[in-house]
């Protein structure tokens, strides 16, 4: 009788939720960051917290705002390794990469868990068929001794979506189309649940990026099916036993949308808002002073390869800076061997330290007044990149990296 | 839980907590007192000197949409914010603001204008616009979240209860 989100979360409170209900439920995975574990460090001591519940189950990971460029935040950074290390916790420090492209990387984010993050895009998890949501430094503390968090079983909205996805657009057009149609708050507190056979024909990766950005549209979380390709991915990485969890033929949506992609062109996300999404048409030419391609949104091996093979034999315009950050140490070794990192360099690409800087706006790449930056992150609010002066257009990987040679926005169709 | 009177400051719609507090200072320190200064300091520079300890945050729809920062509520609190008036909030943040005790209220703020003198009963669950002189009911909050409200956050719940005791 269920959704995905109901279903999973009937499975780890062994009773059957319903939308609406409130459950304390044990979490199976947590994972905090630079940003939140500080706080999450003093929430837990507040709480008399003595030991974390399953330190093996709980990741901290040093990527907002890495390598520090400041000794506060070297400071923040030291109190994050020393609890790591007295709790016996897993972490990720400078360098692994961004934390949601590490959690699935390495075999955390597996079909029918539950998962919490101190961090709004934990949500990326859903396309593994994770029920994975954000959740704030208290709320994080409070699972981390006693294994628990509470929820209230959202309601679900399905997305289904068909077609074939043309070339040149990418499951970054799908997320922007998702973002534009259902604004920042047409789910709030809501599951979407993200289906059909356009997302079928993506790969696991690729889905991502997608659910990344469910939270764009308020939603709680971004699920998907747990299917052969999704079991491909997690089978030789997962640290612990799983089970897919599907919707039951007779399961209740609040709302259904369909949506037929097989005319979508690259969407384009214009300041200073998520949601105000447009088709690239409008924007083309608009100048641009910066590229940004990497986060948690499109930092993946398949993203720089797409950029590559753009970039490739071209150079970035001269008057442009283009910024690349592998999402990963795993990702970026993987382009080293593949070629990918060359090709991106000789175009004159900035390669730096897999992490968040740019995208948030703490290091590795702030605009100056009056800029313009494309970039594949996933928000462009006014101040994101850290400075309220500059202007953030959010795209493709490919649109990006087409951008990138041409100096202005331009439609990657024109060379795929 | 107290009465609580002050003026109200007047946002849109879709305020994200990047623009509560930047990530250029979240990411530095844990001293709210200190990123208090900035609260709002790219939609609305010099905010911060405009709140009188007591005033409220009164704003559209969604507010507090984007990152999970637990410094957003935090640092609405150490700026002298009593509560927080909107139309609705974004998941995470509503919980946040219960987690570390600052009031969220959802009424219709259209009926708020920039500089109204209010006072609100968090215990019956209504905004008295004293300038207008008129009455909003608000949306009483969920069951488990008066709980935890009312033991003063999730810290405090905790210490109380020894864990979760929502049921």
């Amino acid at each position: 009788m269920g959704t995905i989100a109901e279903n999973i979360i009937s499975n780890h409170v062994g009773k059957g939720a319903k939308a609406n209900d409130i459950v304390v439920c044990p979490v199976d995975f947590m994972m905090s960051q630079d940003g939140t574990t500080p706080l999450t460090i003093r929430a837990f001591k507040d709480m008399q917290g003595k030991k974390v519940a399953r330190p093996d189950r709980y990741a901290i990971v040093i990527d907002h705002n890495a390598p520090s460029p400041m000794e506060s935040v070297s400071n923040l950074h030291k109190q994050m390794r020393e609890f790591a290390k007295e709790q016996g916790s897993i972490l990720y420090d400078v360098g692994e990469g961004v934390c949601h492209v590490l959690v699935p990387e390495n075999g955390y984010a597996l079909p029918g868990s539950v998962i919490i993050g101190a961090d709004s895009h934990t949500t990326t998890y859903g396309a593994l068929n994770a029920f994975a949501t954000g959740v704030g430094s208290t709320d994080m503390a409070a699972a981390l001794i006693s294994g628990r968090t509470w929820f209230k079983v959202p309601q679900t909205i399905k997305l289904d979506y068909h077609g074939k996805l043309p070339k040149g657009t990418f499951s970054k057009d799908i997320a922007l189309r998702m973002c534009g149609r259902l604004t920042a708050n047409g789910a709030t507190y809501k599951a979407l649940e993200i289906t059909g056979e356009a997302i079928e024909a993506l790969s696991a990766e690729a889905r991502m990026t997608i659910s990344n950005m469910a939270v764009e549209t308020g939603a709680k979380v971004g699920l998907m099916n747990a299917d052969r390709k999704v079991l491909d991915y997690v089978a030789p990485r997962a640290k612990y036993p799983f089970q897919g969890v599907s919707a039951d033929a007779d399961a209740k949506y609040e709302q259904v949308v369909r949506e037929d992609i097989s005319k979508l062109g690259p969407q384009v996300a214009c300041p200073p808002d998520v949601d105000n999404v447009v088709p690239i048409e409008k924007v083309l030419g608009k100048h641009i002073d910066q590229v940004f391609i990497g986060t948690c949104t499109n930092g993946r091996i398949e993203d720089l390869r797409i950029a590559a093979s753009i970039l490739d034999g071209r150079r970035a315009h001269k008057d442009l800076r283009l910024i690349v950050a592998p999402a990963s140490r795993a990702v970026m070794q993987e382009a080293m061997e593949c070629g990918v990192l060359q090709k991106l360099v000789k175009a004159g690409a900035a390669v730096t330290t897999p992490s968040c800087g740019p995208c948030v706006g703490t290091c590795g790449g702030i605009p100056s007044d009056n800029e313009v930056v494309l970039s594949t992150a996933n928000r462009n609010f006014k101040g994101r990149m850290g400075n309220t002066k500059a202007d953030v257009y959010l795209a493709s990987p490919a649109t990006a990296a087409y951008s990138a040679i041409k100096g202005c926005v331009s439609d990657p169709r024109e060379v795929l | 839980m107290k009465e609580l009177f002050g003026r109200a400051h007047k946002f849109g719609d879709n305020i994200n907590t990047d623009y509560i507090i930047a990530g250029k200072y979240k990411f530095k320190s844990t001293d709210m007192n200190d990123m208090a200064k900035h609260l709002m300091e790219d939609i609305r520079p010099g905010f911060y000197d405009e709140i009188e300890d007591g005033d409220f945050i009164v704003a559209g729809h969604n507010f507090g949409m984007g990152s999970s920062r637990e410094q957003a509520p935090l640092v609405i609190k150490a700026a002298g914010i009593s509560a927080v008036i909107a139309q609705d909030f974004a998941r995470i943040f509503y919980r946040n603001c219960i987690n570390v005790g600052l009031p969220v209220i959802e009424c219709d703020t259209s009926r708020i204008d920039q500089g109204d003198e209010l006072r609100v009963d968090l215990e019956r669950g209504f905004v008295h616009n004293v300038t207008k002189d008129t009455r909003i009911k608000a949306t009483p909050l969920p069951a488990v979240m008066v709980k935890i409200l009312n033991d003063g956050g999730l810290a405090e719940h905790f210490q109380k209860h020894g864990g979760f005791n929502l049921d």
